[in-house]
């Protein structure tokens, strides 16, 4: 078994472009399930707005990186809203169905063949990158540096994927924290304790949920965004419902309601699946498990996903870092 | 016809495959992708004394995701004249169509109300919004492949065996698993995420099994289709449906008229009214569990038959469950049912107007807009849900 690839896989992961994204994505559920209480599970469809939105913006309008960007973030805010005005209202469960079913509406339009000519069907679009991999600092090359025998080294692209999207998490980070310490950041988690408390005080619940909503879609957005950057496609089957099931693993996993939680959660989550894939089907390869082949052995780390997440919930409800009384679940 | 010569391409001229057709004239091929083929028949491979209706040759169909597309030659003797075409057409094609999808619409809405009913009254009488459901419906079909094809049984007693096995494992479930949950007073919001681990948990355990591949049972797979009025279908239809409506029927006198079925409609209104009454509320929801996995299985079974086995078929018509469920009122039995037959039809007869593989958001949109005019849903009590 080639245990220094496994190592030198299993440790980039901690910080590799999937936990960037995910994390990214996890910090906007985590303003809206952690923060506020919404069981938004149709976070990956506000990935889809954006990285479509920057897409097709570039692709097929032939218009700059930067437009499409913009394009993305506006479309994630109207998506928000769109979203928002049917399913605020409603209660926890309700709010669940309907944001799922929202989110398949989005999946589905963007994969039918009918739109194909701006969506691009089931293969989705590619060759939008180029004004983003223009603005890399990075010359050609490899960066890195050995860990004893493991060598650790990202090309100049990821370098550049990798180093904007971190500063992305950073900033994001900062502005939950910020907020959240804010009376604004005090309204939202009374909401999520007691709505009519809230309604009883004068706050009006539906807008400040509302923009609960659009702050998480928003970072929630820009995963979507360094999904695009980072494979240089965006198809729609990525933004399926799983991803938002995983996505509320790495919530769970790092701690709700905890500023850090979700960017801990989606490392764990990551070096956990990448480093169980790598000596999974190195076992496999080398002939040490012979009951499973290379593909049951993919499906078995989902399957531990799944097992892992009741467990969690189960065992350890408050995840890492959460405090058991703040993320009282059920308190809603 | 026998050995009639048939190219598929794709729209822009790359080959996809050459077929002949069999003994009984049809064919298919597999396609990779959705969109638009040219599919073109050798003339010259025609009897001697045949030709086409109509002339042309050629076929443009559109083929969508998961579905498969019909193309038809209709052939007749050389010279005929085309008036049969006219004397065949005396009703209009829409309204012939209208019919057609009408019935694959109850069909479809029949079988999501099966797996809809076991959903809603386990989300009555637990609160528990259970995604993992569909793994539920995918567990029947798989347990049925399983007995049909691994132990060469034939489909009926197969299925049958599959649907106690799937009611057997829907009661331990309860007992082993959801039962204790409850009694460790986990709450609904928990036990909600913890349904989408065993949902996954499922899903891939059925993906190490059964593979990631499609499949058909032994039995009934490929049937011709018989006429009924304007209705064309395979008798394995329209006998799924009948027993799907048995089914509902039996299942409905059940919760209608005998003590177990009162209780649990005692259960899904107020548990706790329910336990101060006298009634055993945990055994109440174990019949539940058990009943809902069984007829949970039977849908999987049926829709496994109108379509084929995949170990995601469960996941992929959650939704459509779900859109049933809310639209007639969680936790209401007969509004699961009304709601799965309203979101079945509309599903197939949107078809007339909506391409094919955009019916479903046509579903999920209905859903909601009623959830905004009528948050409870169609059958759903009054009450305060924001």
């Amino acid at each position: 078994m080639d245990w220094i690839t496994i190592i030198s896989t299993t440790v980039k992961a901690a910080i590799n472009v999937e936990t960037v994204l995910y994390a990214l994505a996890a910090i906007g559920i985590n303003v809206h399930f952690g923060y506020t209480g919404l069981l938004n599970f149709g976070q990956a469809a506000f990935m889809g707005v954006a990285g479509y939105g920057l897409a097709v913006t570039v692709t097929v309008l032939g218009l700059p990186f930067w437009v499409g960007v913009i394009v993305g973030l506006i479309s994630a805010v109207i998506m928000a809203i769109l979203l928002g005005i049917p399913t605020l209202h409603l209660r926890a469960d309700y709010l669940a169905i309907v944001t799922i079913a929202a989110a398949e509406i989005v999946r589905l339009v963007f994969r039918s063949v009918q739109f194909k000519s701006v969506f691009g069907g089931s293969d989705g679009r590619r060759g939008f990158t180029d004004g983003f991999y223009a603005l890399n600092p990075f010359p050609e090359g490899n960066y890195g540096f050995n860990l004893g025998p493991v060598p650790l080294f990202f090309n100049s692209r990821s370098m550049w994927v990798l180093t904007v999207g971190w500063l992305l998490i950073a900033l994001c980070c900062g502005l939950v924290y910020l907020l959240m310490k804010s009376p604004w950041g005090r309204v939202l988690k009374a909401i999520r304790e007691d709505e009519d408390a809230v309604r009883s005080l004068g706050k009006s619940v539906f807008s400040y949920k509302m923009q609960s909503l659009i702050l998480g879609g928003v970072i929630g957005c820009l995963g979507g965004f360094i999904y695009g950057l980072a494979y240089g496609s965006v198809q729609p089957d990525v933004f399926g419902t799983e991803t938002t099931f995983y996505l509320y693993t790495m919530v769970i996993l790092g701690g709700a309601a905890r500023v850090l939680g979700p960017v801990v959660g989606a490392m764990l989550f990551w070096v956990l699946l990448v480093l169980l894939n790598g000596v999974l089907s190195e076992a496999v390869g080398a002939g040490v498990i012979t009951f499973i082949d290379t593909n049951q052995a993919g499906a078995l780390r989902y399957v531990l996903v799944g097992l892992g997440l009741i467990l969690l919930l189960i065992f350890r409800p408050q995840g890492i870092f959460g405090d058991k009384r703040e993320i009282a679940i059920d308190a809603r | 016809m026998n050995g009639a010569k048939i190219a598929v391409t794709t729209e822009d001229g790359q080959a996809v495959e050459e077929v002949t057709t069999n003994a009984e004239g049809s064919w298919t091929v597999q396609v990779d992708k959705p969109g638009k083929y040219k599919v073109t028949l050798d003339v010259s491979s025609l009897p001697q004394n045949a030709e086409v209706r109509g002339g042309s040759n050629v076929r443009t169909p559109t083929v969508y995701e998961g579905n498969c597309s019909a193309v038809l030659y209709a052939l007749q003797p050389k010279g005929a004249a085309n008036q049969d075409q006219a004397a065949g057409g005396g009703e209009s094609p829409f309204w012939t169509q209208a019919a057609q999808l009408t019935f694959e619409g109850l069909n479809l809405g029949l079988i999501i109300a099966l797996a809809a009913l076991g959903l809603s009254l386990i989300y009555g009488t637990t609160g528990l919004t259970n995604f993992a459901h569909g793994e539920l419906v995918t567990l029947g079909a798989i347990l049925a492949y399983a007995f049909n094809i691994g132990f060469g049984l034939h489909l009926i007693p197969a299925a049958v065996i599959a649907v106690i096995v799937a009611g057997i494992l829907g009661y331990l479930q309860d007992r082993l698993f959801w039962g204790q949950l409850r009694r460790r007073g986990t709450g609904t919001i928990a036990m909600m995420i913890i349904s989408i681990g065993v949902a996954l948990f499922l899903r891939y355990v059925f993906l190490i099994f059964f593979g990631g591949q499609t499949e058909a049972y032994a039995q009934y797979t490929a049937q011709p289709g018989v006429e009924i009025g304007p209705i064309s279908a395979a008798p394995k239809n329209f006998v799924a449906m009948g027993i799907e409506l048995a089914v509902l029927i039996i299942v409905g006198f059940a919760l209608l008229r005998t003590r177990t079925g009162k209780a649990a409609r005692a259960v899904a209104d107020n548990p706790a009214l329910a336990a101060s009454s006298g009634i055993n509320v945990d055994r109440v929801i174990r019949i539940i569990w058990a009943g809902g996995g069984a007829i949970a299985a039977l849908s999987g079974i049926l829709l496994g038959l109108s379509q084929n086995l995949k170990y995601t078929m469960g996941q992929d018509i959650l939704l459509l469950i779900f859109a049933g469920v809310t639209l007639g009122g969680l936790g209401t039995a007969f509004g699961a049912l009304v709601g799965s037959l309203a979101v079945g039809l509309f599903i197939q007869v949107s078809t007339l107007w909506v391409p094919p593989e955009l019916k479903s958001v046509g579903a999920l949109a209905v859903l909601i807009i009623v959830l905004l005019v009528r948050p409870q849903g169609i059958l759903g009590r009054r009450e305060r849900i924001g």
